[in-house]
């Protein structure tokens, strides 16, 4: 891994980002192609049949930083990527939020492609996040989906 | 030692983090369950959920027979939900 020419950024914070800002801080050079994602805060809750009125999310500060930056490192391992941003918002937020941004830059599309769905894969099974829902007459931490394991497989080899 | 706790498990013990004096023949993470859950029996959770609950020693994934000192930070939490 080449670091000394890399972008890593990696940000735990209450307020929102802007992604098109975002998106320019990984045009450098070497970078033909970025990819990113951005999660945001759904207004319904389907297993639990509830519209979602606000949602709150809980980290373990210090450990988060690292989970994350060991997805990167092992993400920068695997694909030829100029530079990785991954920002993920803490607090209470409200239907429509952003929630997350997953940026990841690279000399040509493919490999950005796949490093930034292998961060978000490692990310929603491994970063300590806790989202608290608050519905109308109800509200519950949110359990964690066996599907996120599930896509870790395709990443075995 | 700092032990922390985070989401339903927080909220189930009524408190995010606390400070013991590790007895010495306590060296890993079961044993410190079990005596954590001899001083209040709301520990039990931990116990009850151990195949979802997760371990950190020092910030980092664990398991429940790691070897732990005093001087260690422990959290218990459950599986993450973040992204």
């Amino acid at each position: 891994m080449n670091k000394s020419s890399s972008i890593i950024k990696i940000k735990i914070q209450n307020e929102d980002f802007d992604v098109s800002e975002e998106i320019k801080v990984l045009y450098q050079n070497n970078t033909g192609a970025v990819v990113n994602f951005v999660g945001i805060v759904r207004d319904y809750d389907e297993k639990n049949k509830q519209i979602i009125n606000s949602m709150t999310l809980e980290h373990y500060p210090g450990m988060t930083e690292t989970e994350i930056e060991k997805i990167i490192i092992e993400s920068f391992d695997r694909w030829e990527l100029t530079g990785v941003t991954v920002i993920h918002r803490i607090g209470n937020l409200k239907p429509f939020d952003q929630i997350v941004f997953v940026g990841v830059s690279s000399k040509h599309r493919q490999n950005a492609f796949d490093g930034c769905n292998f961060i978000m894969d490692w990310l929603k099974t491994k970063a300590p996040f806790w989202k608290f829902e608050e519905y109308n007459n109800q509200k519950n931490w949110v359990s964690f989906n066996e599907s996120d394991n599930q896509a870790l497989e395709k990443w075995k080899n | 030692m700092v032990i922390k706790y985070f989401s339903w498990i927080k909220e189930h013990l009524g408190k995010s983090e606390e400070h013991i004096v590790l007895p010495n023949h306590i060296t890993n993470v079961d044993q410190l369950i079990d005596y954590l859950n001899q001083m209040d029996k709301k520990y039990h959770l931990i116990l009850k959920k151990k195949e979802i609950i997760k371990v950190a020693v020092n910030k980092t994934y664990s398991s429940f027979d790691a070897n732990i000192s005093n001087d260690d930070e422990i959290a218990f939490f459950p599986p993450v939900t973040g992204g």
